[in-house]
């Protein structure tokens, strides 16, 4: 490379803009030699400058695992806290370039706990390289890697058989590794699987061939990433461009913009706009490079129409013979990727490609043993943990399976409090009961119904810790109102939980379905004109906030019932907190289940200050009857 | 046929970029005029054409700046359009603050790092584009496309948000804010290439040129003004010299080298064998810097 002259340079700049691209991912756990692997392939490829192998040396030296020699190891594991560790806790992107191709790698970690940034990294990878230990064979970890790679809709795998070297590079060995692999790989849709006897740390089998195993006929590692075949038929797909940010810069000029997630377009041609299904022709493609008469899948492009459209963000823009289903029911695999459980009934946040809206899991079909496949029942999802769901969408929208357009089949769940992300699903299909099931359009009204009772209808909801004095104060707010000749319903913990919520239990979960429920029966009740009272702790800030989405604005008044866990425990009624300090009783609230309190209630009553009754009156003042 | 990678790159940063204009409340570009802000500005360009950037562009100048840096940062705002806010650490103008009185951990800290949070926090801006890249440095390599800031701009490796296909989680609460990193995925060859391809303008500190400098721990620093104090036993030299990198001229080294054209500098390029942030002081002074600092906030 020295004698590099400009000429060179020019003509070599010219091939490298014709350069293919490889995305993959590395899995394996902790010990197989996965960021050996990468340290391994950056280092034999001439990655690695002077100044880093110096710094690597160092490093090696003071904290690495290999005793004098190098630990290519310490190379990819960037964050401190995993130098010390000696683990690797995230994803870490690598990129390398060889004659043929250029490639970035995702490294995750391995171990159970970091399901989620296995996934992540998957998410983006062409091609999956499972680390197996050949001392090992084929464990567990390599079967729940298998199936987040299948899951996220990887068909390229290779089978690296490591640490060849610790087993004489013993062929039979080698053998019956691949062939069990294969019978188990079976069900998990991978087009391609290529087997490799490696060993990272010796270089075996990395750029070429190793002598140590004569038995093997290739290729090489890096010989088969620089020449696998990704198949992406995207751009023969039908044309799906999700509309990501409508451009309007000025009365003259209306675009819109988005990567095109399939297909191909040209200028003239006829599409429609989804979900409204209005159609129109395409008069300017404006893409990076300018004005272009057709683009194609993974272009960013701005298009103009003959015609104004209302076309805004989260709509998809098709060609008009083959067009994407729309929904708002979908059946989905989800990963779960968040401490805090995931609870059917309470309201996330769902974001698609180019749109984000209110969702519901209403039904969890059941969660994946990630270790066994097998199917298993459950009512929650923890952590990493892999389920089929339903989902309920605040609005329709326009998907396709993953399996067949991965950006129009994606999603990720946000939690509405903290914004975290805290899962990932892939859609199977659209459920047909939404546009079966419709709500029932009657022509006496809540407005009629609640003139003829001369009040406006209220869902007075009061929270607070068990003791803590709601069903006295409610009663009593009953009372008033009734006297006063409104027309009112108390709803009641304790005897809902006799009845409608009789299968319910006090798990988290089940005090999400038996909020959702009640929720649900007050709702039709201020439908029917009345002041309906509920007493529930209701201690999750999520589902009282659900059931105030339930209802019209300003119908729902939260009233918290503000009274210290130490007095309600020193009233203790109906001797519920001596039981469960003493173990008797799971999952009370206060004792060994959160009480969130209300941030902004839209009524604060203190009972240590007021007595029931005064507490009440308080109350009925403040609605202002 | 797919797209070159290159394609892929330009098609990704664009998709970004237009994610957060579609999202946040009150974006802003970070821009440092070095060869990063140029690629990400012609993207920019690129993703909201033909209107101009939908957002400002912001300079936080440590005052240490190259005087051709600024020359050509304003080229660039008259030719483009640009909407160009300048935040200076007026507390640290006023204590004199300078790398050759304080060093250069307190310099970039304050003139840099908490300059930055002050620009931010005075203008409200909640998604702040930032030219880095994942290539560059270990720590960075881990780092969200998005990432997500808590109050006082704080960066926690440890609780960063899962990042799936390119949907991204663009939410945040009061006070919280997001920096975006649309190059992320770009190899420092790969911004030469694109440079290249696209003939994009540079500042012309990048090309080998004679500029007087000064041999100091062995690194070779320019003689941008007469703020440098030339210590005893020192000389000022006239080498043909360029830069790799751009940033505070006391902070950073030049190199010597003939290439004073694109490909001359690429070539050089790919025979290198030191890369590229050797050039940057910041970085060497420990194992795990720039982790560190942008836990602190810097970018």
């Amino acid at each position: 490379m020295t004698s590099l002259s400009i000429t060179d340079i020019s003509d070599y700049l010219k091939e490298q803009e014709q350069k293919s691209y490889l995305r993959f991912i590395t899995c394996g756990s902790v010990d197989d030699g996965k960021s050996t692997l990468i340290g391994r392939l950056l280092y034999d490829s001439k990655l690695i400058f002077e100044d880093q192998l110096a710094a690597l040396e160092k490093d090696s030296k003071k904290q690495g695992t290999q005793g004098q020699d190098i630990d290519f190891a310490l190379l990819v594991d960037g964050l401190a806290a995993e130098r010390e560790q000696g683990i690797t806790i995230d994803v870490a992107y690598r990129f390398f370039t060889t004659d043929k191709r250029k490639f970035i790698v995702a490294d995750t970690p391995g171990h159970e706990q970091y399901t989620r940034n296995m996934a992540t990294g998957a998410s983006t990878a062409d091609l999956a390289i499972i680390m197996i230990d050949a001392r090992k064979g084929i464990l567990t970890q390599t079967k729940r890697h298998s199936f987040i790679v299948s899951l996220l809709g990887i068909k390229h795998v290779v089978l690296a058989i490591n640490k060849m070297d610790l087993m004489s590079f013993d062929q039979e060995v080698f053998k019956k590794i691949g062939e069990e692999y294969r019978l188990f790989a079976k069900g998990l849709g991978f087009e391609e699987i290529v087997s490799i006897p490696l060993s990272a740390l010796k270089g075996d089998n990395i750029l070429k061939i190793s002598e140590n195993t004569p038995w093997f006929r290739g290729p090489s590692l890096m010989d088969h990433l620089e020449s696998v075949q990704i198949d992406t038929n995207e751009a023969e797909k039908p044309f799906r461009l999700p509309v990501q940010w409508v451009n309007r810069p000025n009365l003259d000029f209306r675009g819109f913009s988005g990567t095109i997630a399939s297909g191909s377009i040209a200028e003239g041609g006829e599409i429609v706009v989804l979900p409204g299904a209005k159609t129109a022709y395409v008069n300017s493609i404006i893409s990076a490079d300018g004005n272009v008469r057709n683009a194609e899948f993974g272009e960013a492009v701005t298009i103009c129409l003959d015609r104004e459209l209302d076309i805004s963000r989260g709509d998809v823009i098709s060609k008009v013979d083959s067009r994407p289903e729309i929904t708002d029911q979908i059946q989905a695999h989800i990963i779960w990727m968040h401490e805090v459980e995931m609870l059917p009934g309470r309201p996330y946040l769902i974001k698609t490609n180019n749109r984000t809206l209110d969702g519901v899991i209403t039904d969890l079909r059941h969660r994946v043993n990630v270790n066994s496949l097998e199917h298993e029942s459950a009512k929650t999802l923890a952590l990493n943990e892999v389920g089929l769901v339903n989902i309920k969408l605040g609005q329709k929208i326009v998907f396709e399976a993953y399996v067949e357009n991965k950006t129009l089949g994606s999603f990720i769940i946000i939690d509405k409090f903290t914004n975290a992300t805290i899962g990932c699903g892939m859609i199977k299909f659209g459920l047909r009961r939404a546009s079966n099931v419709h709500w029932q359009a009657v022509d006496v009204g809540k407005e009629s119904r609640a003139k003829q009772k001369h009040q406006s209808p209220k869902l007075l909801w009061f929270t607070g810790l068990s003791g803590s004095g709601k069903s006295t104060i409610a009663n009593l707010v009953e009372k008033k109102l009734h006297a006063m000749g409104k027309h009112t319903y108390l709803l009641d913990g304790d005897n809902i939980r006799h009845g409608l919520n009789k299968d319910l239990g006090f798990t988290d979960a089940d005090r999400v379905e038996n909020i959702r429920r009640i929720g649900e029966v007050a709702h039709l009740m201020v439908d029917a004109g009345l002041i309906v009272l509920t007493a529930f702790i209701s201690p999750f800030r999520a589902e009282r906030r659900m059931v105030r989405e339930m209802v019209g604005t300003g119908e729902f008044i939260e009233i918290f019932v503000d009274t210290p866990l130490e007095v309600c425990e020193q009233r203790d009624v109906k001797g519920l907190y001596k039981k469960a300090r003493a173990g008797e009783l799971k999952n009370f609230t206060g004792i060994d289940s959160p009480y969130e309190e209300p941030e902004a209630a839209e009524i604060h009553v203190n009972t240590v200050e007021f007595s029931a009754d005064e507490a009440a009156e308080i109350v009925v003042n403040k609605l202002g009857y | 046929m797919s797209l070159s990678h290159l394609k892929r790159l330009e098609a990704e940063s664009i998709h970004i970029m237009r994610e957060v204009v579609a999202t946040a409340q009150s974006p802003v570009m970070l821009y440092s005029i070095g060869k990063d802000s140029a690629v990400m500005l012609h993207l920019a360009l690129k993703a909201f054409a033909p209107g101009k950037l939908p957002f400002p562009v912001m300079h936080v100048d440590t005052t240490w700046k190259f005087k051709e840096m600024i020359a050509f940062r304003d080229r660039m705002v008259k030719e483009h359009g640009l909407d160009l806010i300048v935040h200076i650490n007026q507390d640290g103008v006023e204590q004199g603050i300078g790398p050759f009185s304080h060093g250069s951990a307190t310099h970039t800290d304050i003139m840099k790092t908490v300059a930055l949070k002050q620009a931010l926090d005075k203008y409200g801006f909640d998604a702040a584009f930032g030219g880095a890249r994942r290539d560059e440095e270990k720590s960075r390599a881990k780092e969200r496309i998005f990432s997500f800031r808590s109050e006082g701009h704080r960066w926690d490796p440890k609780n960063q948000r899962p990042e799936l296909w390119n949907i991204y989680n663009c939410r945040i609460n009061k006070g919280e804010s997001i920096r975006v990193f649309p190059l992320s995925n770009w190899t420092e060859l790969d911004i030469w290439q694109y440079i290249h391809q696209e003939n994009i303008s540079i500042v012309p500190l990048y090309y080998a040129a004679e500029r007087p400098v000064v041999m100091r721990d062995g690194q070779l620093i320019m003689v941008d003004d007469d703020r440098m104090p030339i210590n005893e036993g020192e000389e000022v030299l006239h080498r043909k010299v360029r830069f790799r990198t751009l940033g505070c001229y006391p902070l950073t080294g030049a190199i010597e080298s003939e290439a004073d054209t694109l490909e001359a500098i690429i070539r050089e390029m790919l025979l290198a064998s030191t890369s590229e942030r050797e050039g940057r002081v910041i970085d060497r002074d420990t194992d795990a810097s720039m982790e560190q600092k942008k836990k602190e906030g810097y970018f």
